[in-house]
């Protein structure tokens, strides 16, 4: 629905855009067409891009088969038919994010810093919030959601300019005669007011989106595990932390599990942000009785008032029971301190570095440029072979 | 042509639409039933494999478990000999294996040494997480059954699906009071 709003948006800001200079149909052409071009670029790139720009690292089962099989168990629930791609992204700061334009073809990338804090139900239900983006298909639904408002912004921009330029030099050719002046003043006016108006609407609509969709994957993320108390006491730890996230942008923000610009002590439950407030999430899924959709719906309207948050149609009936008691023993659970140093292992190997471990204790790390045969370990003297 | 003709006709088409929009979202749903019970067998699979290799490990370092390491090892044989009998069979002593396992797991804290041990610790994420896999392919399954049911079941579409031969699928449940057995983990 509110897609639908944002293309409506798009569509008659062309118009008055063209109807400003004379031709309403030449607007509307310009307007689709920037917004054909860019989505294509989006569609099929897009990953990539994001990707590369976050300067994530892809990984496979041996690198950390912990976060492997976190991935594979979510992709097993969620009934996703390709394992997706997984990424690391070397960065202190705790973030999470999904992308690829369809199921079949898509990513999990997760930043090092948020890889060694949670522990394995936390990172469970993290995982599958990132794999109910990839199964609601709201990676593309925020792309293209975010491109047109990007071609919305553009137009608008240099519409204004342009308008404003013209009409300064008075340049602008008066096809109409006699009564007509008087109308041509009225389109100018009502074109600037849109111009104005329509990227701050169109800002708002797609706000509105993003924080729909992310509850939807919190419900999903629920569902999936069973578990709603691991994903809330994530959320909890990626509450506290307030570092921002080097490498994330205005556009790629919808697409973390939260927004990677908030600042502490933020309460933005208002309608200017991607995500809604942790606090309120975490709150949701403490509240839930279940792991049902139908239950988190529930607890949204209690906490919201007025409409769920949940599809009508994904609502089934049918009560699913929470997992109170875990297969799994705690045994097994390395802690913060093995989690960094697991984690800071995978690092240094995927940029390429070996790394020896000394009798005495202490861990070489060989930079891929070093080109001797052997090594002597600087706290106890032993040499090792490269 | 009289225009009842045509109406007859129509209604005709329209009503073929309908039945082979019903029949492939049947097909549809029996395949993912197929698919998912498919994930549940390479799970078990995967246990059946990964437990000689955890006994084997845990053998030399649990003096006073051997009747626990036993429990497990049989409890294995049980559960592949059942494999191929009936789900409800299966699930008894898939069920059985999944308690003995977790018990296992469980006494592995009075062991330091073994805790220690690299190898065990990898095959302890192995089998902790193909446990998982096993209760999420389960879980799985058991929602794609219960979408393949209700549709052969409910109305317009179980007239198609008894037309053509869609029967219901049985679920997959574990004994509850196995899994209950499992120790209680605390989250603060």
């Amino acid at each position: 629905m509110l897609t639908i709003g944002m293309g409506v948006l798009l569509i008659l800001l062309g118009y008055f855009l063209g109807a400003a200079f004379d031709s309403a149909i030449a607007g509307l052409v310009i307007a689709i067409l920037v917004w054909a071009i860019l989505s294509l670029i989006g569609y099929f790139q897009g990953d990539s891009i994001l990707l590369s720009m976050s300067r994530a690292k892809k990984i496979g089962r041996d690198d950390h088969p912990r976060l492997y099989n976190v991935v594979e168990e979510m992709k097993i629930a969620s009934g996703l038919e390709k394992m997706p791609d997984i990424y690391i992204i070397d960065d202190p700061a705790l973030n999470a994010f999904a992308t690829g334009r369809d199921p079949n073809r898509a990513s999990v990338a997760i930043t090092s810093g948020l890889l060694q804090k949670l522990n394995r139900d936390e990172l469970q239900g993290v995982i599958a919030h990132e794999i109910s983006h990839i199964k609601n298909r709201d990676v593309l639904l925020m792309a293209m959601c975010s491109i047109l408002l990007g071609t919305i912004v553009i137009l608008a921009w240099y519409g204004s300019r342009l308008l404003i330029f013209s009409s300064m030099t008075g340049s602008r050719r008066s096809s109409s005669s006699g009564g007509g002046g008087q109308a041509q003043i009225i389109i100018l006016i009502v074109s600037l007011i849109f111009m104005i108006l329509a990227p701050i609407m169109a800002q708002l609509i797609y706000f509105a989106i993003s924080r729909k969709r992310e509850y939807l994957a919190d419900a999903s993320a629920a569902l999936y595990t069973r578990y709603p108390e691991g994903l809330a006491s994530a959320l909890e730890k990626l509450g506290t932390s307030t570092g921002q996230l080097k490498s994330a942008n205005k556009a790629t923000a919808p697409m973390y599990i939260v927004n990677p610009f908030r600042k502490k002590g933020m309460r933005a439950s208002d309608l200017t942000s991607t995500h809604p407030p942790i606090s309120e999430r975490i709150r949701i899924l403490r509240a839930m009785a279940g792991a049902s959709f139908n239950d988190y719906d529930q607890v949204y309207r209690q906490v919201h008032g007025g409409k769920g948050v949940i599809p009508a149609a994904s609502i089934a009936a049918e009560t699913v029971p929470i997992t109170t008691t875990k297969l799994e023993g705690e045994a097994g659970e390395p802690n913060e301190v093995q989690r960094a140093r697991e984690t800071s292992d995978v690092m240094w190997r995927l940029s390429n570095y070996n790394t020896i471990t000394c009798d005495c204790g202490a861990k070489l790390r060989v930079p891929p440029t070093f080109k001797e045969r052997q090594i002597k370990c600087p706290h106890c003297g032993r040499t090792h072979q490269v | 042509m009289p225009i009842a003709a045509w109406v007859v006709i129509g209604v005709v088409v329209v009503l073929l639409i309908i039945f082979l929009t019903i029949y492939n979202g049947l097909v549809r749903l029996r395949n993912q039933v197929k698919n998912s019970w498919a994930q549940i067998d390479v799970q078990l699979k995967r246990r059946y494999d990964l437990i000689p290799n955890l006994v084997e490990t845990a053998k030399g370092y649990m003096k006073h478990e051997r009747e626990t390491l036993e429990a497990v090892t049989k409890a294995r044989n049980l559960a592949q000999q059942a494999s191929s009998a009936g789900a409800g069979e299966r699930a008894k002593a898939e069920g059985e294996l999944s308690s003995v396992l977790s018990r296992l797991l469980a006494v592995v804290e009075n062991y330091p040494d073994l805790k220690a041990n690299q190898n065990f610790l990898a095959l302890q994420e192995e089998l902790a997480s193909t446990e998982n896999k096993i209760s999420f392919s389960r879980q799985f399954y058991n929602d794609s059954v219960l979408r393949y049911n209700n549709q052969t079941q409910m109305f317009p579409s179980n007239i198609v699906a008894s037309m053509t031969g869609f029967k219901a699928s049985e679920f997959f449940e574990v004994p509850l009071a196995a899994e209950r057995e499992a120790p209680k983990v605390s989250f603060t």
